[in-house]
């Protein structure tokens, strides 16, 4: 062996470069790898926004629609239901949309709305991911105090009808507003709203 | 023995060489690169193809990929309702179509992958009369098809004739179509073009990655021969 | 700080080796492995079936993720991945292509073995455990062509298993058993997914072990045939003709490996149906049990033995002897060790009576290899006036000719190989 000789700066070079390559190389070849498993061609398709015929839906009263496998409700709230809105803010938990990424920018106002008789929410609970249930009329079964909302039964959390949550519930914050807008009067895409799709 | 080899050995040459023997086909003059005329094919396809045959495996949005906007899709070649997001799936049950054709139209998202664009070339020019046929209709390339001249309007009408002195079988033009055939061969070569663009729509886009790889592997071995160099010198 | 950094280091190192044998398999295997130091090109094609079969496992994985082995759905599943999943496609020619080049390199790989006597004593587990792998890597192709559910899965598979009822008494029962329907179908599909994904894949890596277990107990051959463990450093017991495997062949693989990867890719991006060979055009037209393909051919890697199939006559009205000598034209490999007489080991120091019935069978492999490929009326027929092939096809002929050219390098191995004029191997391997 002739290690005298052996130019030990050159070697060790070669070492680096070929390894940071072939990092290189391999990190390269897991791209493909890991965006294989993010949602395909057909489940986008199938995310794609929809559009929602607003019309038929009487002043306090609701239909649900499904967005990327998600019930989306929307609201058209009556008279009754837009003034309670403001008259229970010191039992919620977050009754200025603080966290905003709960709602778009252009529902950050009293109604949560672009219309504000329009309500449109994911009916999923921000606690563990269950569907809570309508309770749009106040009293009844949800006892004297309760202005109309929903309740979900799966922990108990309780929201208001514009989807803000009231304190003491397990859920931390307020119901999502999806991105939608207002293709006419009558027609509303859900998922979409004009800044690209969501 | 050894002159028995070379015989052997010499066939063994043209391998590639797999087509079906007993027909003639024209080389189909397409060009993957030239968006225009994948565009033209899309619409001929959408218009003429897209009624009875399927492309369930090709969505509308993939047409991004040869120029394409999404408004563009949805203006000239989506059906109504239909979304940019869906595939080109076709309204006809495959059972009426049974009835009315004898045979299922096929999907041809990756037709051209099974027959060449030669064949679907020469196959869309070699339609001829025929009154024996139910459809009123002969191919050249797929004998007694089941498919009718959908595009005879255009082409106008060929009978098969037999060329007196070479005994070779030849198609004329007994009425002619819409088109020249100048204007048709160009239509069709556009279609053909399409139909192998959605057989493998990524493929041309992919190729620039290819030499991307390509070229950063030649750096590696450079690299890992270099590497081998310097410490093989201790080998003696 | 870099010395802080070794001790933690070194302290780690030595926590595992109280507990598992990190260090000591690292010296075995790789550090103190001494391997020879004239392997050539030839030696490079074992590390190379270890990454494609690496590749194979990982994009393998990949593709089950959005796979259907259901006979609705296997189709457009594949056409699936190849659309709509992100990189689906890339992931799918990997491993397509994979297929092929793992039976390039295996045969490559296994060419070695022949040339420079690897399968002699004391390597005869070696081989045997290669042989294994063969069979099994051979199982894993052709239970995966099924899965795709296009026309040349569906008859390929169909005929391979009808081969089976020509084993006299059991067969029909046995081609039922293994189809698990009257024809070809979904039962079918859904056990060979299960066979390639699964069961075969852990036979294959555990032959795999064995096979290197094997290696480095008894350690390599080389191009020269000798036992390099026969001359040691007085010393330090080192082979004189040894050199550590790391880094010295580790840094080569690389080399091996990079260009590998370059035909790799060009093939996936630039011709992944490899003119036909690697990806069947008649494969992409779904699976029809009531319509046959006018031509079929089995994948490239088949062709050989299934040139030897049709090249073997029915005899009693039975296609089992047709059957049994394919069987035994991939079986008889195992049987080399025994059945090679010569003095010495390497085709360096053979005469021109083994390099010849050597160069004859490689002409007959690669001669029934293409015309598996050809309808056997390929190159048309005899005049009927001919003698005793009057009117039979050329094809057939040939085929048959070079059939028995096949197994005769076997069969008379043991006579030549003993006859043959060797000349006289070096105490120490050459450069």
């Amino acid at each position: 062996m002739a290690n005298q000789e052996v130019d030990q700066s050159k070697r060790k070079f070669l070492i680096a470069a070929t390894s940071v390559a072939g990092g290189v190389a391999v990190a390269a070849v897991a791209v493909p790898f890991v965006t294989s498993m993010l949602p395909s061609e057909r489940a986008k398709a199938a995310g794609a926004p929809v559009e929602a015929d607003i019309s038929k839906i009487e002043p306090g009263s609701m239909i649900t629609v499904e967005w990327r496998g998600k019930p989306v409700w929307i609201v058209n709230r009556n008279k009754e239901m837009l003034d309670t809105l403001s008259k229970h803010d010191a039992s919620l938990s977050d009754p200025k949309l603080e966290v905003v990424s709960q709602q778009p920018d252009y529902c950050n106002n009293a109604a949560r709305a672009i219309k504000p008789n329009i309500m449109v929410l994911v009916g999923i609970c921000t606690h563990l991911g269950c569907s809570p249930s309508p309770k749009l009329q106040t009293g009844a079964d949800m006892g004297a105090e309760w202005p109309g909302g929903f309740f979900c039964p799966c922990h108990g959390s309780k929201f208001d009808l514009a989807g803000r949550v009231f304190k003491g519930s397990p859920a931390p914050i307020n119901l999502v507003v999806p991105p939608h807008k207002y293709l006419s009067d009558s027609i509303l895409l859900i998922g979409e709203d004009g800044k690209g799709a969501a | 023995m050894k002159s028995k080899i070379l015989f052997v050995l010499a066939f063994l040459l043209p391998m590639a060489a797999f087509a079906n023997e007993h027909v003639k086909l024209d080389h189909a003059p397409i060009d993957p690169s030239n968006q225009v005329s994948l565009q033209r094919g899309a619409k001929t396809f959408v218009n003429y193809c897209l009624n009875c045959h399927s492309a369930s495996y090709m969505r509308y949005n993939r047409l991004q990929d040869i120029g394409l906007t999404d408004t563009q899709i949805k203006a000239n070649l989506l059906f109504a309702g239909d979304k940019v997001g869906d595939t080109m799936t076709v309204a006809m049950p495959k059972a009426d179509a049974k009835a009315w054709f004898g045979a299922t139209p096929p999907d041809l998202s990756v037709e051209a992958r099974a027959r060449g664009a030669d064949w679907l070339y020469s196959y869309l020019r070699g339609f001829y009369r025929d009154e024996t046929r139910p459809t009123g209709w002969n191919n050249t390339v797929y004998d007694k098809v089941a498919m009718p001249h959908v595009l005879w309007e255009l082409q106008g009408q060929q009978v098969l004739k037999v060329n007196e002195s070479t005994e070779e079988h030849v198609l004329v033009l007994d009425k002619p179509g819409t088109m020249s055939p100048a204007e048709y061969n160009l239509m069709v070569a556009d279609l053909v073009n399409y139909l192998v663009f959605m057989a493998e729509p990524f493929k041309e886009r992919d190729k620039h990655l290819g030499l991307l790889v390509l070229a950063f592997l030649g750096l590696l071995f450079g690299l890992t021969y270099a590497l081998k160099k310097e410490f093989w010198k201790d080998i003696h | 700080m870099a010395n802080k950094l070794q001790t933690i280091a070194s302290n780690l190192l030595g926590w595992v080796d109280e507990r598992f044998p990190l260090t000591s398999n690292v010296k075995a295997h790789l550090t103190e492995y001494y391997a020879p130091k004239n392997f050539n090109f030839w030696y490079f094609f074992g590390s190379l079936a270890l990454l494609v079969l690496v590749l194979q496992i990982v994009t393998g994985i990949f593709l089950t993720m959005n796979y259907k082995p259901e006979a609705s759905m296997a189709f457009a599943s594949v056409e699936y991945i190849m659309r709509d999943v992100s990189w689906g496609r890339l992931i799918r020619y990997m491993h397509s292509t994979g297929a092929s080049m793992f039976f390039v390199v295996v045969y490559l790989h296994m060419f070695r073995g022949l040339i420079y006597g690897s399968y002699r004593a004391p390597r005869e587990l070696i081989w045997l455990f290669g042989v294994g792998i063969f069979l099994v890597l051979m199982g894993e192709a052709f239970f995966g062509y099924l899965l795709p559910w296009g026309q040349m899965s569906f008859w390929g598979a169909q005929v391979i298993i009808n081969l089976f009822t020509s084993i006299p008494f059991i067969g029909p029962d046995v081609s039922l058993w293994l189809r698990g329907d009257y024809t070809v179908s979904d039962a079918t599909l859904n056990r060979f997914f299960a066979f390639h994904v699964i069961a075969l894949p852990l036979v294959l890596l555990g032959l795999v072990v064995a096979h290197l277990i094997a290696l480095h107990e008894v350690g390599s051959n080389n191009p020269d045939g000798i036992e390099i463990k026969k001359k040691k450093d007085p010393k330090t017991k080192i082979p004189l003709d040894g050199i550590p495997f790391h880094p010295y062949y580790t840094v080569k693989d690389l080399v091996g490996v990079s260009v590998f990867l370059i035909v790799f890719t060009a093939i996936i991006f630039f011709a992944p149906e490899m003119g036909g060979y690697f990806l069947e055009a008649n494969n992409f037209i779904p699976a029809d049990p009531l319509k046959t393909p006018a031509h079929i051919a089995p994948v490239w890697y088949f062709t050989p033995y299934y040139s030897i199939l049709r090249a073997v006559p029915p005899i009693l009205n039975s296609q089992f002897p047709g059957v049994a000598a394919m069987g035994l034209s991939v079986v008889i490999f195992a049987l080399l060790p025994w059945l090679d007489r010569s003095p010495v080991k390497s085709i360096r120091y053979r005469g021109n009576l083994y390099k010849s019935w050597l160069a004859a069978f490689v002409v007959s492999f690669l001669i029934l290899g293409y015309l598996g490929t050809e309808p056997s009326n390929v190159w048309g027929q005899f005049d009927a006036g001919t003698i005793i092939v009057g009117g039979a096809d050329r094809a057939t002929v040939v085929a048959r000719i070079f059939s028995l050219v096949y197994f005769a390098f076997f069969v008379l191995m043991p006579w030549y190989s003993k006859k043959d004029k060797t000349k006289k191997v070096p105490e120490r391997v050459t450069a």
